[in-house]
């Protein structure tokens, strides 16, 4: 299954992906109209240290622990994709006490929120992966 | 500062309106021109520290950004323009020599834009590239004279080390200390992929790029940075730099700030020195000696590569060549006042040398009267803009071109020409890790090939319109030049007819 | 061969899980599960949020509608297991009828703990708070204007409080212990707790008990009287080992399982809130009665019920509760150094010892906990990585780029 994974040595710290996801989820055409005044909230996260940096978002994992974990049943495994109901969420946070790399966080309506894959925004290649202006973030299969 | 003698020469656009707070301008230009205003959540810059480069530019994800000249200006003076202005400006403050990066900016003629190709029409007809066979690929070297047979009448081969090329297009040197290591890569990958060579310029090859040896030149200058007996045998030709277009008659200075880790380790000079290379090289004082320099290193690779002699061309640059051709040297390289530079002194590079076109057809014909022609191939560089140049350059006779300034184009560069500050943006003229992180050779090489790719298609859309199907066909062949808007003197010195004759 | 036949007791988090892991590897075997209530799988926590009126009873469905269907399963609701007979393999009905198995999962979870009050039997509307029922009967005798008393400040008894809070009525919570949520916060983290439960109306008689009840009104140990219209107690819950227990098998307080989930008897197997097994935190056994836990030891026993190999050994106590808007995540046990952050508002506590992170306390500022949860359940040892990064900022940068390179990368 294809999955969005990280190149750390090329990430620049630019945080393109952060914007490029937030405007993603926002469904809209223009990304000035989306984005202005906003303060964003992506599902893909860059972390950054003293000239490292690389994003972090969802792993998809085949053993996943915030799933396994929900207590309403929202977070479901479909075709290998991690997704959230958001109807169901009722924001225990119970998922983000069990990822263990931190990519869920909570959302301005109390559900939580974690990446996708663009499977309810775009189709095709996620946004952060064709937002990212050096190669960083890739969106391929890599045997796991 | 009491009395700010210069204001900014350009000034940062922002369109509050798509502006979305993002940042990335800030977080991505060197010279620390943005910056974000906490208090009031709004971008805001500082146009004195705009070096032009588009970084912002180009990664605004909502374009909200321009750069545009300021409209401060000077009173209109055709002759006391504010660039003369500035410049005295400068010197009075820091008493020091003006530095330029990149290519003569000047507005001297440029020969290229004034001279016209032929198209075949109804009597010799026109050739379709995507239908016939069309030939790009050229070998560079010293052709023998006359054909030799052995005992059986069989031929011998009496062909010298040759370079073979896919087409007549080759990266220039640039050294390894004023690019990165990762633009040094991208044009490594991208000759191999294409069948051509580049240049490591005077810097030394690192040892990773040992790999893509068979596509590599490597020159020996004058200050000889990282030559060694191994260099020289991994590469397919060796260069000896006698001069540099930019910079013609002067030697080269990377200063000691530069000289770190990898860069001390391939140019094989201790961290913190200087790297001078001087104006001679202090063993070369004549052609004999070039010939004992060109011997040197074909005795120390055997005689399995082809040595190519690097010039600038200068007033008497057909007789410097002439020389060359009888030394022993297989390819005479010559760069126009054009060409482009890490960093040099300003008046140097913009007023000394001549164009190569000019240097071109003199050299070619010169060579061909002594009947020397085929002793040497010819390269040409200097401000090879586009596939048109190569042919126009072709045709005035050189074997190919070299192509230094399009190459870091294609990689991103935006000719801000603030190489010499270190801080480059695009990640190509500058050591500091975390700009050269943004030049990401997996992308960069590819762009590369693609740029050369155009090349060779418009290349053979252009000879097929002539009615030509290989470079071979195309080379010195001056009747399918016309000047337009040239001197009478001009013309004589390319050997082209003017448009209309 | 013939396929098995699995008989689970038991319609919860476990029971789930070991269905869908059992029919990962079985697709023919017959499933049966046997519940004493008469829902379809719902999710017991959300009780109090559907009091709240955060979600409604077909959202509070744990699996979909299909979900017995899709897994082919046989699903017998509103019956008790009476006793097992693990001589004939058998198990037998409270309506006479009788089920055999192959395998069995006694995924029977928790009862609530009724305190032998004085004058309890008084008390006309009184309710305990842990099924769909529970919130049901209470949701109906709510009327505005009632004054609402809880026994029990830990994890139900304040959830109760926060669920019920929109029903204009008033309430009180007591405790024995002095501290709120005393199972899982110390001294500072519950002030700060019980503090933001004060703001939101909800008042406390802490380190006192009830020694008398009368049908209206509480007596406590210091001579208060607390007058009420509702009560609910909610001072702990009891495993439900009898199943087990009248047949000899381990138990202590709970069921006792090792890491497969397995009970002293041969194919029968244990799962969820009616279990004890050893906690990686700590190294001791204990019920750790939490939904993530049930899961995935359901999950556990189901593999090994139907053929697979698997091991479940990591489970630690850990819990995620919100509070008014208050969020509480805390894991592990507090024994060992401490790092401490707090502002009054936020709070951060972490508890290591030999070079392993044993616990954390985490009010307000929660994000990416389960960093914290998954050094203590992998045992991570702290010198391998940025310890003192984590402790400030839990994160990836902490790890090695080795260690980045395998979770982000895929490079193993």
């Amino acid at each position: 299954m294809k999955r969005v994974y990280v190149n750390e040595q090329w990430c620049l710290g630019c945080h393109l992906c952060e914007y490029y996801c937030a405007f993603a989820a926002t469904n809209e055409k223009d990304m000035a109209r989306a984005l202005k005044g906003v303060m964003i909230r992506p599902r893909i996260r860059i972390e950054e240290k003293d000239g490292i940096s690389f994003a972090v978002s969802c792993r998809h994992c085949d053993e996943p622990l915030c799933v396994k974990g929900c207590i309403t049943g929202a977070l479901t495994k479909k075709d290998g994709v991690i997704t959230i109901d958001r109807n169901k969420c009722v924001g225990c946070y119970t998922c983000i006490l069990s990822c263990p790399y931190g990519a869920i966080s909570p959302s301005e309506d109390g559900a939580v929120q974690k990446c996708e894959l663009c499977i309810k925004t775009v189709r095709g290649t996620p946004k952060c992966v064709e937002g990212c202006p050096n190669g960083a973030i890739v969106f391929e299969e890599r045997g796991e | 500062m009491p009395i700010e003698y210069i204001y900014p020469d350009y000034e940062i656009v922002r369109d509050y309106d798509r502006c979305i707070v993002c940042r990335v301008c800030e977080r991505q230009c060197a010279n620390e021109a943005h910056e974000y205003l906490s208090d009031l959540n709004k971008m805001t810059a500082d146009n004195a520290k705009c070096v032009n480069c588009h970084r912002c530019v180009s990664l605004c994800p909502t374009r909200a950004l321009k750069i545009v000249k300021s409209d401060h200006t000077f009173k209109e003076n055709a002759n006391w323009t504010g660039k003369s202005i500035k410049e005295i400006y400068k010197q009075a403050s820091t008493g020091g020599v003006l530095l330029s990066s990149m290519g003569n900016p000047e507005n001297y003629p440029i020969y290229f834009d004034r001279i016209l190709l032929n198209a075949s029409q109804v009597t010799n007809p026109s050739i379709d590239p995507l239908r016939e066979p069309m030939e790009t690929r050229v070998y560079l070297g010293a052709k023998p004279d006359r054909i030799e047979r052995d005992e059986n009448g069989k031929l011998k081969n009496n062909l010298k080390p040759h370079i073979k090329l896919s087409m007549p297009v080759m990266f220039s040197a640039m050294s390894y200390g004023s690019l990165s290591y990762n633009a040094h890569e991208s044009l490594a990958r991208a000759a191999a992929e294409l069948g051509i060579l580049y240049n490591t310029g005077e810097g030394g090859l690192h040892e990773d790029l040992y790999k893509y040896g068979g596509n590599t030149i490597v020159q020996v200058a004058s200050g000889r940075f990282g030559v060694h007996k191994k260099y020289l045998n991994s590469a397919a030709a060796i260069e000896i730099k006698m001069g540099q277009g930019a910079k013609p008659g002067i030697g080269g200075h990377l200063p000691g700030a530069k000289i770190v880790g990898d860069i001390s380790k391939t140019r094989m000079i201790p961290e913190g020195t200087d790297a001078i290379s001087p104006a001679p090289h202090h063993d070369i004082y004549s052609i004999e000696d070039l010939r004992q320099l060109v011997y040197s290193l074909k005795e120390a690779t055997a005689y399995t590569k082809p040595v190519i002699v690097k010039i600038a061309a200068v007033h008497n640059v057909a007789a410097i060549a002439s020389g060359i051709a009888r030394s022993g040297a297989d390819i005479i390289a010559i760069d126009g006042f054009r060409g482009g530079t890490g960093a040099a002194p300003t008046r140097i590079r913009d007023h000394v040398g001549i164009p190569i076109e000019l240097a071109l057809a003199s050299v070619d014909k010169r060579l061909r009267d002594e009947g020397i022609r085929n002793n040497v191939s010819l390269v040409v560089g200097g401000s090879i803009r586009s596939s048109a140049d190569v042919v126009k350059a072709v045709a005035l006779g050189a074997d190919a071109v070299y192509i230094g300034t399009a190459a870091l184009i294609a990689l991103g560069c935006h000719l801000c020409r603030s190489c010499h500050t270190g801080k480059c943006n695009w990640g190509i003229a500058t050591q500091r890790e975390d700009l050269v992180k943004r030049l990401n050779p997996n992308i960069g090489y590819k762009r590369l090939v693609n740029l050369m790719t155009a090349w060779q298609h418009e290349i053979k859309e252009m000879m097929g319109g002539m009615g030509i199907n290989s470079i071979e066909a195309l080379k010195g062949n001056r009747l399918m030049l016309r000047g337009v808007g040239l001197n009478e003197k001009e013309l004589e010195i390319l050997g082209i007819k003017h448009a209309g004759e | 061969m013939n396929s098995l036949k699995y008989v689970i007791i038991g319609n919860s988090a476990a029971a789930v899980g070991a269905v869908e892991a059992i029919r990962k590897n079985d697709s023919e075997g017959r499933i049966v599960i046997i519940s004493s209530e008469t829902h379809h799988t719902y999710s017991r926590p959300l009780i109090s949020y559907l009091l709240l009126g955060k979600t409604d009873e077909n959202r509070m469905k744990y699996r979909g509608d299909s979900f017995y269907s899709d897994n082919k399963c046989e699903f017998l609701p509103g019956k008790t297991v009476q006793r097992i007979d693990p001589e004939k393999k058998q198990v037998l009905l409270d309506d006479g009828s009788c089920e055999s198995y192959d395998k069995l999962l006694i995924a029977t979870g928790s009862t609530p703990f009724i305190p032998p009050v004085k004058g309890l039997e008084k008390v006309r509307n009184k309710f305990t708070f842990t099924t769909l029922d529970d919130a049901r009967k209470l949701d109906s005798a709510l009327i505005e204007g009632s004054r609402i008393l809880i026994l029990g400040a830990g994890l139900i008894g304040l959830k109760c409080a926060e669920g019920i809070s929109k029903k204009k009525v008033s309430t009180v919570c007591v405790d024995l212990s002095h501290r709120v949520l005393s199972s899982i916060l110390d001294d500072e983290a519950s002030e700060i707790v019980k503090k933001h439960l004060e703001k939101n109306n909800i008042r406390f008689c802490l380190g006192r008990q009830v020694t008398e009840f009368s049908d209206g009104s509480a007596m406590l140990d210091d001579g208060t009287e607390i007058p009420f219209d509702v009560l609910v107690t909610a001072v702990g819950v009891r495993p439900n080992i009898s199943l087990l227990k009248d047949i000899g098998g381990k138990t202590n307080r709970g069921i006792i399982i090792d890491e497969r989930c397995r009970t002293s008897i041969p194919d029968i197997y244990a799962a969820g809130d009616c279990c004890e097994c050893r906690d990686a935190a700590s190294g001791e056994m204990k019920v750790m009665a939490l939904l993530p836990n049930a899961y995935m030891q359901g999950e556990c026993a189901g593999m090994n019920m139907s053929g697979a190999d698997c091991v479940f050994d990591k489970a630690i106590p850990m819990n995620a509760i919100g509070l008014f808007g208050k969020h509480i995540i805390t894991a592990g046990v507090y024994t060992g150094e401490v790092y401490l952050e707090t502002d009054g508002e936020n709070y951060k506590k972490l508890f290591y010892s030999n070079n392993r992170l044993n616990g954390f306390i985490l009010i307000g500022n929660i994000e990416k906990a389960g960093i914290y949860t998954s050094l203590i359940r992998e045992g991570t040892p702290l010198d391998s990585i940025d310890f003192e990064l984590i402790c400030r900022m839990p994160g990836l940068m902490a790890f090695s780029r080795e260690e980045r390179a395998r979770i982000l990368s895929g490079i193993a």
